[in-house]
């Protein structure tokens, strides 16, 4: 494909930036992504929106510190108490958050392992929207990932690398079929995928519940609604410092990288995305292309969850799955639905949720604060036009590559 | 329901002239749903052994004052079997009519399922007569508050064009204000005022966002409710737990039931709907507000053509971006007193994550409405009502409670994928619209 596509065409080049500008920006020439000089600028607008974030970030941590809220009420007299007091609270806050995610190998290998599984849905998340999809699900998907990767870790006797395997595949296909049946319904009957997947991720936590409350998937000898963790033999090894899972999510974002930019699925996927009309008049199966699409999405998500059950050997409870299906979102946005933006993307969330566990240990600041830095941070990088005005930086070709604009049908 | 789609084959007399596939898909979906009903009822009659069942119409059973009523369930569910076996015969024949006699003819099937089902739940009790039926509506009533807030706050929006997805994120600052402000002004009601403020103040951010800097409004709504999730957190964490600081910040008084004279004496309908809170006598006014509001004045006309087609309507003269304004604003206050349910409108207190995934099942049912204020209150009315059922039938083991617990969200998807279908937003729903 060559950068003279038609309007309607997602990025042709996979870049953090996507060239695909909105029909209301179209007066604004077109980036090349061969060319360096025309998405620096995108490169710029993310820090400079990091960076407001953090600024925003400072004045909560400012007004969380019982100190420096002492020394506000006398600013006027003594101000520099004030500003040494907020700078004190600010530096041994971030210093704590940088620390505590990348300050040392051990540290390090703990953010990627939290990323891990945040790349991996997120991608899942990134592919739906590239085929026009809004998949709130990876929540779903994820528990039952849980449920056949835990079941075969636990329960069946496999020796060591076959076990894993098999529990990897098991977790990968239940996550594939709960996402498929998304797509198939979308398909088959029209039934809108927003409110599907918002009903599978509760019907899940409910069949979750209820496998927790049998023996089958409870520790022996406790009624708790807990499961033993997977036998040894079925957790991923580690490969330097970080467990298997951390490459297999890198592998991952290879694999979407490829399927969406030179497969012809990938094409069919993101010609869908971008005009379902057009495609079925072009003679594309949109409804296979909405259940493969799920399909995927779903196995991405059934292999986030293997992240957990397998790599951290984390025992299924009910509250396992997290926030991380939420958060899956919110890094495919951030990543702008790219796989490559998504991987960095979930990248700075692993760190964020590490390091922000670190801050509240060590300099006293909540860890919510993590929450908002993250949720900021996607806010002002989805408003380059904030940010430019905040910069007057002058107007540059950054679009977004996310498909999903409304509703679709 | 099935009646919308596309074909409209039968004459007014019944008789079919030109049968295209979407008229026979229709008669074999009609059938087979109404033969799944007539079965599940068929099984239900045959498997019930004592169908004497006890029922009482307050919400709470109380012996002293009105003792429970006994009544042979056999009297129900033999009728429902009959009303179904008529539905499949005419469905079988293809007689059910699309018009408003259609409509009738799906809900008494729905009604006839229902009672069939409560009296096989409810019938063949270890212990006769321990566990009564009670009244689930005022329960209903109350559960589908917020969710009626939430839907009619995502339906001025997305009428008018702005996607809102952040209902979940309007609520819990709704909620966390709401209880702010009702324990620093030691009333209830000032509560319901604090949760407004919030709403607007979300709903400013949508609204800056989504139309000042053009920001994707789906990525935009999940980054709201990030945003709400983490601030409320954050600020919840901020309040000491000294009691007497605390007493200002977090300890809300909750609204009284009020009783509206007269109206309440009514026989079932008067402790339905009018011995509630405040709040839901707001709420009921609000769904009749935003109708009129959308569909009977000059305001309405406008937000619905901006949000089909902006252009024409900036052509004519209305300023497209103000009347967004307008709609965003007042639909963060409608959620904003969604979320005020979560604190003062219930449990007093706030605490993280109050509204427990409400705004989206407000999401969904904004959906499943077409995006109609009505439609979409009557689907968040049907949640309240599968959530006040379910608790109640929490006592009876004939089914698991998970299953239980998963029968709201099942219903949804089989409702959604069976009848509802594809369904067609406001055109330019998530358009930011850019003068050139």
């Amino acid at each position: 494909m060559s950068p003279e596509t038609p309007e309607q065409a997602p990025a042709p080049e996979e870049q953090a930036t996507g060239t695909d500008p909105k029909p209301e920006e179209a007066q604004v020439e077109r980036a090349d992504p061969r060319n360096p000089v025309s998405w620096l600028p995108t490169l710029v607008e993310t820090a400079v929106a990091i960076a407001v974030a953090l600024v925003i970030g400072a004045l909560l941590v400012v007004l969380s510190d019982q100190d420096a809220l002492e020394a506000l009420a006398y600013l006027f007299t003594y101000p520099a108490d004030f500003f040494n007091a907020a700078w004190d609270a600010i530096w041994s806050s971030y210093s704590a958050l940088v620390r505590g995610s990348v300050g040392s190998g051990d540290r390090l290998a703990t953010t990627l392992e939290r990323a891990a599984p945040l790349i991996c849905a997120g991608l899942g998340v990134s592919l739906a929207f590239r085929a026009g999809l809004f998949n709130i699900g990876a929540t779903g998907q994820m528990v039952f990932g849980f449920l056949a990767a835990g079941y075969v870790g636990f329960t069946w006797d496999l020796p060591p690398v076959l076990h894993m395997l098999v529990a990897l595949v098991a977790g990968v296909v239940a996550g594939a079929l709960y996402g498929g049946l998304v797509g198939l319904l979308k398909a088959r009957t029209g039934a809108h995928e927003v409110i599907t997947t918002i009903m599978f991720n509760y019907l899940a936590a409910s069949i979750l519940l209820y496998a927790l409350s049998k023996d089958a998937f409870q520790r022996p000898g406790s009624d708790n609604t807990q499961s033993p963790p997977v036998a040894d033999s079925a957790t991923f090894g580690s490969v330097a410092d970080v467990h298997l899972g951390v490459v297999l999510a890198f592998l991952a974002a290879g694999g979407v990288w490829w399927l969406l930019e030179r497969s012809t699925l990938g094409f069919e996927l993101r010609a869908v995305g971008s005009n379902p009309d057009a495609s079925r008049t072009a003679g594309m199966n949109v409804s296979k292309v909405f259940t493969v699409g799920m399909l995927l999405a779903g196995a991405l998500a059934g292999l986030a969850s293997t992240m957990q059950v397998l790599g951290d050997q984390s025992s299924l409870s009910p509250t396992l799955a997290g926030n991380i299906g939420f958060d899956a979102i919110t890094v495919a946005l951030l990543g702008r639905a790219t796989p490559l933006g998504t991987v960095l993307a979930g990248l700075l969330f692993g760190a964020l949720s590490v390091g922000g566990v670190a801050m509240q240990a060590s300099a006293g600041t909540p860890k919510e604060l993590a929450q908002v830095l993250q949720a900021l941070i996607v806010l002002f990088v989805a408003a380059p036009a904030l940010v430019r005005g905040l910069t007057r930086m002058r107007s540059s070709a950054s679009g977004s590559t996310v498909q999903a604009k409304g509703w679709g049908g | 329901m099935g009646r919308m789609s596309a074909a409209t084959a039968v004459s007014s007399t019944g008789a079919v002239a030109v049968r295209d596939r979407a008229d026979v898909q229709r008669q074999v979906k009609l059938a087979v749903v109404y033969g799944l009903v007539l079965v599940t009822l068929l099984a239900f009659a045959l498997t019930t052994s004592d169908s004497t069942v006890w029922y009482t119409l307050e919400e709470r059973v109380n012996r002293k004052e009105s003792p429970p009523v006994e009544a042979n369930g056999a009297l129900v569910l033999w009728p429902a079997v009959a009303v179904a076996a008529v539905a499949v015969a005419l469905a079988a024949l293809n007689r059910v009519p699309r018009s408003w006699v259609g409509v009738v003819v799906h809900g008494l099937v729905g009604v006839a399922f229902f009672a069939g089902f409560l009296v096989w739940v409810y019938a063949d009790q270890a212990n006769a007569g321990a566990i009564v039926m009670t009244n689930p509506l005022p329960g209903t009533i109350r559960l589908a508050t917020p969710l009626i807030f939430g839907a009619l706050a995502g339906v001025l929006c997305e009428r008018a064009g702005v996607i809102n997805i952040a209902i979940e994120g309007q609520f819990l600052m709704g909620a966390f204000f709401a209880a702010v402000a009702s324990s620093l002004a030691y009333s209830a009601e000032m509560g319901l005022v604090g949760g407004v403020l919030a709403g607007i103040g979300m709903g400013a951010l949508l609204g800056v966002f989504a139309m000042r800097y053009l920001v994707n409004q789906v990525v935009l709504g999940v980054v709201l409710i990030a945003l709400a999730t983490g601030l409320s957190s954050f600020l919840l964490s901020q309040i000491p737990n000294d009691p007497d600081v605390k007493q200002y910040l977090n300890e809300p008084l909750i609204l009284p039931r009020i009783e509206v004279p007269v109206l309440s004496d009514i026989p079932v309908l008067g402790p339905t709907l009018f011995n509630q809170t405040l709040l839901v006598y707001l709420m009921y006014l609000c769904v009749v507000l935003v109708s009129w509001l959308l569909f009977q004045t000059r305001w309405g006309l406008r937000v619905r053509s901006v949000g089909e087609h902006p252009k024409a309507a900036d052509t004519v003269g209305i300023k497209v971006n103000r009347i967004r304004w307008q709609a965003v604003l007042l639909g963060g206050a409608l959620a904003g007193l969604g979320g005020a349910y979560f604190t003062v409108g219930s449990t007093g207190s706030f605490d993280n994550g109050a509204s427990a995934g409400n705004g989206f099942i407000a999401l969904a049912a904004v959906i499943m409405g077409r995006w109609h204020p009505v439609f979409a209150s009557l689907a968040a009315l049907f949640f309240g009502f599968m959530w006040t059922l379910q608790a109640q039938l929490a006592f009876l083991d004939k089914i698991p409670g998970e299953l239980l617990r998963a029968s709201p969200y099942l219903a949804t998807v089989i409702a959604v994928a069976g009848f509802v279908g594809r369904v067609r937003a406001p055109a330019a729903d998530g358009e930011p619209y850019v003068k050139s």
